[in-house]
């Protein structure tokens, strides 16, 4: 690397940030716009069909088994007409996209994407409370959707609005809980000065807390069985449960439930705004799925030499990016095949779960985890 | 109903026609008009009912010839010795139906065509021995017939066809190949041969010996192979040949203008008059969506008969032609008709007496002329128009080629010697007397008045194709052929009679009485109509020669009524 | 009448087997490649889902079927329609409209007196009702099974006389139509009619 950028990246350390975080958005963008032709093209194999399979690359014949639909998706969504109806609350109207977009996004800033590129660690901001900042973040996604509801001014909308803010708050609650013992394990002081002095771990976590998600990795490095789903499978189950009604996915999409409200709370939005909607589910859909990789599945590590450490060379770190990446591609791949397998919940059935069946087997489960650990002390 | 009464007695006899006895002249006119015992034929259409016939033709010589109006009879008996005839038992005369005199019981048809009734026959019309005749005369008539209906163009008005349904059998029982003859043959120029359609009536033949007096035509070949034929080398061209095309009961016969030009089903038919010459043969003008693609003649006794000559039928390709005039014309700023009646308007009324000149076409309606002598009267303007001479022939072609010379003079607006005073028109305009020249329809250009002097003048023209005087002119109007317009011609003998619009004019062009009216209107002050019904009354109360004789636009009829000239 | 739901076990309602059930079903029709349906017989480039490709696959039109008009030529590739305009006089929506030849027009064979000039059938217009197939006394214009009847603009959908002829091909139905005691009559009327005229003694 030529000198002059060496010290120009050296001296402002924010240009690494915004590298980073173009970096970042330059792979999740296109996964969002893939996971959705993902998602026709296996629920039309699933019932039967072949799916969108006709857009190539644009002026030619070549196909390409349709990977080319985002780019048409795309220039529709921005050709169509942006239509405001007359009677929306117009700020709000045209706020609540973005509002429902944006934390789905802000949320990849403290995930460890990967271990270590050259100097820089892969993660955007390595937060020492970053599980902490991941809940605030994504409760704040409920407010796109109460937004657009309230501001759509109608009333399927409004209903929507007012079923999505009810459910999100009661699973987040559940899955707040639910990572507690994860915490309870991986945040273990002991366990951290354990570590060997030399060992690469210890380097990588130098300076980090113990809630950050890095030291979360660092705890399932050691085998496939110190993966946290193993550790702790009912919160695992609960975590995933929760992020299926936090994304509002089948069977919990009942803000949108388009056989009631015929699309919930993006009723009365079109072209490039209802896109925004659009991206922000299946944005909060990866974010989600990271979040479970990081907590649960290891994270960008594979229990295999060389894969299980920070990267000495640029190659393994970009091997770990992409073991991140293909994780995040089955629970993706999971979410899509439940949406055509369930059916959707009743209201009263979602609540009864939520509040009655996970809060309180995820409360059961940290005192279960603490007797356990109590125990074994 | 008075002058009816007063008509000398005519002899009548009492026939039954299917069991209802029918009271009928017993002489009847015939094709020459002179008198002739009436024949079965006519006393059933008397009555009412129609005898199928393909070769009786009332206008031609009876010739007996295809059979198809064969029908069966009973005849009162003869007298006996007693001097009675024979009687039924109760009382009423007795009739023996006709039988072959070979095969007693099995009926014998006579030919309507050419059967005169007697007292007390009785006609079966209707019967079923009647209608087997039939059927087994139209089944010989298509032996050899092509059945060629999609290609022919008498389809829609075929007799052949037409009986066929009415009178014909569903399934021919000749097994034999047809005879094959020649088609698509050259009779004439105008004229073309189909002779695999053709049922040998000999109409043609008799309309070309005895009506039109060129005896061209006869039937060559024997039996199966009887066809028809101009004599070796020799054309078929004098100028009624397409009469034929229309007494032809079947597709044999074709016009070459006509032909693989349009299916006759989608022909709408508008009442008119021939422009061709002075006689003004009554015609039907046969158009679609705006094309004008024939014209018949319609049957008027008092004029044409049944008749009308090949020039006069063939002369309507102008009305559709190309460059007809369609955009108005005026000075800067004037380019509508409201713009330029104004200004015309303005024009004449500002004009001093004597100074206006006027040439009118003897090719104008009377309402036309009408309104332009008005005009004429009013300004003080020399008016005339231009003659056109022809030879006549013995038939329908009149000597004047002007449709309506007579019109023109009974208007006023020339005298028995037409186009006498152009000269002193051209005269007058050199010496700059005549200020405003109105040019109707004719190329004045071509009758002593020369582009020169058109110059000089004011000139307004309104015409339908272009020349060199509506090239000069300062206002051009542009008119309507008689087919875009209605109104009423007089023909040599001083017989007023009308036409209808068959087609839409082109662009700009108006009927020129429209125009005219509101001219008038605007320079004399004429306003006492609204319609070219009522313009005619109006003329009809002020022409001398109309009013005499009490005509109405109503009036009229289809036919026309005459004048005293 | 009141049904009483079953009771659930404690399994069951656990709901665990069920939804492993359903993973197992949709895993199933996921790989599923086999033809089901009116499709398992077509031949196809195409994935074994029943999913038809519609432009390059066509939904197989039932016999009777009322596709677009065209025009059909005979065995010999000749021009069957002689203009008689009889199918655009009954045409309902006056789709059809013939131009005809004139006199002197010119025909694509020897023998033939008469076709049409221009033969255009507005395909926006048409219904599809069949009357021109039934009125036809030529046996030239069939409906045939051609239903996606697409274009970029109307000028476009107005069909010719070369396009109706070449959509229309030559005519088989009518052919077998005419085979009358093994000998093909009608479909080669003028070919017909000019060796019977030939064959005719002559009496002159």
């Amino acid at each position: 690397m030529p000198e002059f950028i060496t010290e120009l990246l050296n001296n402002h350390a924010w240009l690494m940030v915004a590298i980073k975080v173009l970096g970042v958005f330059a792979v999740v963008m296109p996964m969002v716009a893939y996971s959705v032709v993902a998602e026709r093209r296996i629920s039309a194999f699933i019932q039967d069909r072949v799916g969108p399979n006709r857009v190539g690359i644009p002026f030619t014949k070549i196909k390409l088994l349709g990977l080319g639909q985002p780019l048409a998706d795309g220039l529709k969504s921005f050709l169509k007409e942006d239509f405001t109806p007359g009677h929306v609350k117009r700020v709000f109207y045209w706020m609540a996209p973005a509002v429902s977009m944006i934390p789905s996004f802000v949320v990849f800033a403290v995930i460890p994407f990967g271990s270590v590129l050259g100097a820089q660690k892969m993660v955007i901001a390595d937060l020492n409370v970053g599980i902490l900042f991941t809940f605030g973040i994504v409760s704040l996604g409920v407010y796109g959707v109460v937004l657009a509801g309230y501001a759509s001014n109608s009333k399927y909308p409004f209903l929507g609005g007012i079923r999505s803010s009810a459910q999100m708050i009661s699973y987040e609650i559940a899955m707040g809980m639910a990572v507690v013992p994860v915490f309870m394990l991986a945040a273990d002081p002991t366990w951290r000065e354990g570590l060997p002095a030399e060992s690469e771990w210890n380097a990588y976590l130098d300076g980090t807390g113990l809630l950050n998600l890095s030291s979360v990795v660092a705890y399932q490095s050691d085998g496939l069985f110190s993966w946290l789903i193993f550790k702790q499978p009912i919160a695992f189950c609960i975590f995933l449960i929760a992020i299926f009604a936090e994304t509002n996915r089948l069977p919990f999409d009942l803000p949108e439930s388009e056989t009631e409200l015929v699309a919930g709370y993006n009723t009365e939005y079109s072209s490039m705004r209802f896109a925004l909607f659009f991206m922000g589910e299946y944005a909060a859909m990866i974010a989600g799925s990271a979040l479970m990789v990081v907590l649960f599945c290891g994270g960008w590590t594979l229990p295999i030499d060389g894969f299980n450490t920070p990267a000495q060379s640029l190659g393994m770190g970009v091997l770990h990016i992409l073991v991140f990446i293909g994780k995040i591609a089955v629970f993706l791949g999971l979410m899509i095949w439940v949406r055509w397998m369930l059916p959707r919940f009743r209201y009263d059935q979602l609540m009864n779960i939520g509040w009655k069946r996970f809060l309180p087997l995820s409360l059961a489960n940290i005192i279960l985890t603490a007797i356990v650990l109590w125990a074994t002390a | 109903m008075a002058a009816k009464d007063s008509k000398p007695a005519v002899e009548t006899v009492t026939v039954k026609v299917d069991g209802r006895p029918v009271e009928v002249p017993r002489m009847t006119p015939n094709w020459e008009g002179k008198p002739e015992p009436t024949t079965v034929l006519q006393a059933c259409k008397q009555a009412g009912i129609e005898i199928p016939h393909y070769c009786y033709h009332p206008k031609l010589p009876v010739s007996g010839n295809c059979r198809m109006c064969l029908v069966h009879v009973a005849m009162p008996g003869r007298p006996g010795p007693d001097g009675k005839p024979p009687m039924n038992e109760d009382g009423t005369p007795k009739v023996f139906p006709m039988q072959l005199p070979y095969e007693p019981q099995t009926p014998r048809g006579v030919i309507g065509c050419a059967t005169g009734i007697i007292p007390g026959m009785e006609i079966y019309a209707s019967s079923p021995e009647t209608k087997e005749m039939r059927e087994a005369v139209m089944e010989s008539l298509l032996i050899n017939h092509p059945l060629d209906c999609p290609i022919c163009d008498q389809a829609g008005e075929c007799k052949l066809q037409e009986y066929s349904y009415d009178h014909g059998q569903p399934e021919s029982q000749f097994q034999e190949f047809k005879v094959h003859k020649p088609k698509a043959i050259d009779l004439g120029p105008r004229i073309t041969l189909d002779a695999e359609r053709c049922v040998l009536c000999t109409r043609c033949i008799r309309f070309t010996k005895d009506i039109a007096g060129d005896d061209a035509l006869g039937i060559v070949n024997r039996g199966s192979y009887n066809e028809i034929s101009t004599y070796p080398g020799e054309a078929f061209d004098n100028n009624y040949t397409l009469n034929t095309v229309d007494i032809c009961p079947v597709g044999a016969l074709t016009s070459n203008d006509f032909r693989f030009q349009m299916r006759v089903w989608f022909l709408k038919e508008t009442k008119s008059l021939c422009t061709g010459c002075g006689t003004g043969c009554n015609t039907t003008i046969g158009s679609r969506e705006n094309k004008m693609y024939r014209y018949e003649p319609r049957q008027n006794d008092a004029v044409n008969s049944d008749w009308m000559c090949d020039s006069g039928r063939l002369d309507y390709k102008w009305i559709g032609r190309e460059d007809r005039l369609a955009k108005l014309k005026g000075p800067k700023g004037v380019s509508t008709w409201p713009s330029a009646l104004k200004a015309i308007s303005d024009h004449l009324a500002g004009v001093e007496k004597g100074t206006v000149a006027i040439v009118a076409s003897a090719r104008q309606t009377n309402e036309e002329l009408f309104l332009l002598s008005r005009l004429a009267k009013h300004l003080g303007a020399t008016t005339d128009s231009v003659a056109r001479k022809g030879k006549a022939d013995h038939l329908l072609l009149a000597e004047d080629r002007n449709c309506n010379t007579t019109g023109a003079q009974l208007a006023g607006i020339t005298t028995k010697r037409v186009g006498s005073k152009l000269s002193s028109i051209a005269k007058e305009i050199s010496a700059g007397k005549v200020k405003t020249l109105i040019v109707f329809g004719e190329d004045v250009t071509k009758h002593g008045i020369d582009a020169k002097l058109l110059k000089k003048v004011t000139l307004i023209v309104s015409d339908i194709l272009p020349s060199a005087t509506t090239k000069a002119a300062d206002y051009l109007l542009p008119g309507c052929a008689h087919a875009e317009k209605r109104g009423t011609f007089t023909n040599v003998k001083g017989r007023v009679q009308k036409f209808m619009k068959a087609l839409e004019p082109p662009g700009d062009a108006l009927p020129e009485w429209e125009v005219l009216h509101e001219l008038v209107h605007n320079v004399t002050g004429l306003d006492e109509f609204r319609s070219i019904e009522g313009l005619f009354n109006c003329m009809a109360g002020e022409v001398k020669a109309f009013k005499d004789a009490e005509l109405t636009w109503a009036g009229l009829g289809d036919l026309g009524a005459n004048v005293k000239l | 009448m009141k049904v009483e739901r079953a009771k659930l076990s404690w399994l069951e309602r656990l709901y665990i087997p069920s939804i492993l059930n359903g993973f197992k079903v949709t895993m199933r029709h996921f790989f599923s490649w086999k033809r089901s349906g009116v499709y398992a017989d077509k031949q196809s480039d195409y994935s074994a889902k029943t999913t038809m490709q519609y432009p390059e696959e066509k939904w197989p039109v039932p016999t009777g079927y009322r596709g677009a008009p065209y025009l059909v030529k005979d065995v010999d590739d000749n021009t069957k329609c002689v203009s008689c305009q009889l199918c655009e006089f009954v045409c309902p929506p006056k789709a059809i409209r013939i131009t005809p030849p004139g006199q002197g027009g010119e025909v694509d064979r020897e023998g033939a007196e008469k076709m049409p000039k221009e033969f255009e059938i507005n395909m926006l217009r048409c219904i599809y009702c069949g009357f021109c197939q039934e009125v036809c006394p030529e046996e030239a214009i069939f409906l045939l099974k051609d239903y996606a009847i697409t274009g970029e603009n109307r000028e476009e959908l107005i069909y010719d006389k070369e396009k109706l002829l070449s959509l229309g091909g030559a005519d088989e139905r009518a052919y077998d139509h005419h085979v009358q005691d093994g000998v093909d009559e009608g479909i080669k009327k003028w070919e017909k009619k000019t060796q019977d005229a030939q064959n005719q003694p002559t009496f002159h």
